[in-house]
């Protein structure tokens, strides 16, 4: 019995956990690397979640139409960069309007191109069990895909050229151009990677979710909360945030409902803010990445 | 730019009694903190309040209560422009205290009519409590030296856990007096605006309603204008420039930004409650995202550093939005997302500030404004 109770708990946990990162990792780059506020930030991940589900449903595997998702809304990511965003740069504020923008469009966009709902993906995998207990297997996959990302991101910014010169140009912008780094290139190719990673997760959560054009709007919330939370070190800070507040978020959850997890997340999220102004990272390791 | 007293371009074509006169009367709204403070700018003022006054007689009660409707969502715009325009404290979340007003004033007010048959201290106490919520999320958050985009995810963390903790308030045991909550589906039948004790009662239904609110619009602005060009405006104005400077100068920012916060959160429970009123009803997704977000468009698109800005902001947009709706058009919401791209890529500093110097150019700068411009660069 108490067994049991903790493995709920756990397997919340789990998929609280991988909730909360795969919802903040794309926003992690665009907003933690690039200061841009991107409220359209859900509708990427909606993007990534329709691409995919739209491919399933052609016959790609899930394995395969998720990446497929994460392409499509790099691309679609990219096209906006172009168009919008680098007027953007340096302008935290405007840039929340115009991607707020952007997120009408979307959603509205994708309503009148695709109705109000489409064909869900079946959760695959099946549960696994343990005498009361039982929880999906996919929901510790998910997990398990969040902290793959992160990994993926870290050897990114760690071992190659480009990551080299994005971290330099986040800290210098001026010092890395002066350096010949191409730094509207690099500020693209980021914008890109955030957008991917946005869409990679919808993917990845498109099996748990219906598939309706508002589905961005239940993530943005908490993705905001993650990255602000997280404070100044993408990847650390993002694994950090996304465990405390599970840590609060599961139990609750439990104990008094979805509803009561919700509030304690977002109290959480402010006594952290309160306490930790430069998030938990910052906190961590003073000075940041 | 010269010190002695200015012949304003435009002001020729008046008879200089007129002039000596708007200067005299509007001596104390002038500034350098807002735009328009030349006899012309007055005159025209004069003429669009005028105008506004005799709006109900030349429409229909229907337009007119339409028209109330934009105008009462107006002052939860001027007061994010006070606290975010002015003092840079970038809240995301006034609708916590519109909702709060809102909520505030349908309890009190049910339970008032019941004894008096009028709403008298509604208002006010829906002008209070949001202003004493206010000062408890301002002290933790500026006491704590929390500022910039945390302040923003906390106020914004702030609302949605009002409109999560009101959306489970169904049922009969969250019925306060004569007032049920009503959980997600929200609180009906909110007594419309009533002054008075019975059997002397003056009840504000539409026409009367409508020139409560614009009266108390035109009130706010000129309060407003007054404050912002006080001496206590450049405090202010002084914190969103350089908090550590005007620290330096012997100003507890911690204590301004926490009684800005409080007029804030008070106006904007004095717009949540005449939004209840004026609805009858509030419900919980006044405090949600999309609520939340509103304030900030409206006053990025008008001008965040201008109240003129947040008055037009909020009439055009809502107006707008409600426009493209009728039009029925599944496109309509697109159309809003265009124009709110076009703005932040064409006109930087919102849509008003842009149409002010355009006028400026074509009858020439005044000194007082020139400031504006300095003031904005930094």
């Amino acid at each position: 019995m108490a067994l049991t109770n903790v493995l709920d708990i756990t397997g919340l946990m789990l998929s609280s956990f991988g909730t909360l990162v795969l919802a903040a990792v794309g926003l992690a780059i665009i907003f933690g690397m690039m200061r841009i506020i991107n409220l359209a930030h859900g509708e990427f991940i909606m993007i990534g979640a329709y691409a995919t589900a739209f491919s399933f449903s052609a016959g790609v595997p899930l394995a395969l139409a998720i990446p497929i998702g994460g392409l499509v809304t790099g691309i679609v990511g990219l096209v906006l960069e172009r168009l919008i965003i680098r007027h953007l740069y340096d302008r935290l504020v405007d840039s929340m309007v115009a991607t707020w923008g952007i997120s009408l469009i979307f959603a509205q966009g994708m309503l009148i191109i695709a109705g109000p709902s489409f064909s869900d993906v079946p959760t695959p995998l099946g549960p696994i069990s343990y005498g009361d207990f039982s929880m999906s297997l996919y929901r510790v996959v998910l997990a398990a895909s969040a902290i793959g990302l992160l990994i993926a991101l870290y050897g990114i910014y760690t071992y190659t050229t480009y990551g080299r010169h994005a971290r330099a140009t986040m800290q210098d912008e001026e010092t890395a151009r002066s350096l010949g780094v191409n730094t509207d290139r690099i500020y693209m190719i980021t914008f890109f990677i955030g957008s991917v990673m946005a869409g990679i997760a919808g993917g990845l959560l498109s099996p748990i979710v219906s598939i309706v054009p508002t589905l961005g709007q239940s993530y943005i919330i908490e993705a905001f909360v993650t990255v602000i939370v997280a404070g100044p070190s993408v990847i650390l800070g993002t694994i950090l945030s996304g465990f405390s507040l599970s840590v609060v978020n599961a139990p609750v959850s439990q104990w008094a409902g979805s509803f009561a997890g919700r509030v304690a997340l977002l109290v959480a999220a402010i006594v952290i803010i309160r306490l930790l102004p430069e998030g938990i990272s910052g906190y961590w390791m003073e000075g940041g990445e | 730019m010269s010190e002695k007293k200015p012949t304003l371009p435009g002001n020729e074509f008046l008879p200089s009694i007129v002039v000596d006169g708007l200067d005299r009367v509007f001596a104390p709204f002038n500034g350098p903190n807002t735009i328009g403070n030349s006899p012309i700018f007055w005159i025209a003022f004069l003429l669009v309040a005028l105008v506004a006054l005799a709006y109900p007689a030349v429409t229909t009660p229907f337009r007119v209560l339409n028209t109330t409707g934009y105008v009462v969502w107006i002052f939860l715009a001027l007061s994010l422009t006070l606290i975010w325009g002015y003092t840079g404290i970038f809240s995301f979340g006034q609708t916590a205290f519109f909702g709060l007003g809102g909520y505030t004033f349908g309890v009190v007010a049910k339970n008032l009519v019941q004894v008096t048959g009028a709403t008298n201290l509604a208002l006010l106490a829906a002008v209070v409590l949001p202003a004493v919520f206010a000062v408890v999320v301002g002290y933790f958050m500026f006491y704590g030296r929390v500022s910039g985009v945390y302040v923003a995810i906390i106020t914004l963390a702030v609302t949605l856990i009002l409109e999560l903790l009101f959306g489970r308030t169904a049922g009969p045991q969250y019925t306060i007096g004569a007032a049920e909550l009503g959980g997600f589906n929200g609180m009906t039948n909110i007594p419309s605006l009533a002054f008075g004790i019975e059997p002397v009662l003056v009840e504000l239904d539409p026409v009367p309603m409508y020139y409560f609110v614009v009266g108390l619009l035109i009130a706010g602005y000129l309060a407003l204008r007054y404050v912002v060009n006080s001496n206590y405006g450049y405090v202010l104005i002084a914190v969103r420039e350089n908090e550590a400077r005007t620290e330096m100068f012997g100003y507890d920012i911690r204590k301004i930004k926490l009684q800005a916060f409080a007029i804030g959160g008070a106006m904007a429970g004095l717009s949540g409650a005449l939004f209840a009123s004026w609805n009858n009803f509030i419900s919980p997704p006044v405090m949600g995202i999309v609520t939340a977000a509103l304030p900030v468009i409206w006053v990025t698109v008008g001008g965040r550093q201008t109240i003129l800005g947040a008055i037009f902001g909020a009439l055009g947009l809502q107006f707008l939005d409600s426009e493209l709706a009728a039009a029925g058009s599944e496109f309509s919401v697109v159309a809003l997302g265009v124009i709110l791209l076009g703005v932040i890529l064409y006109f930087s500093d919102g849509v008003v500030p842009a149409i002010a110097s355009r006028i400026e150019d074509r009858i020439g700068s005044s000194p007082d404004e020139s400031v504006v411009l300095e003031e904005s660069d930094a």
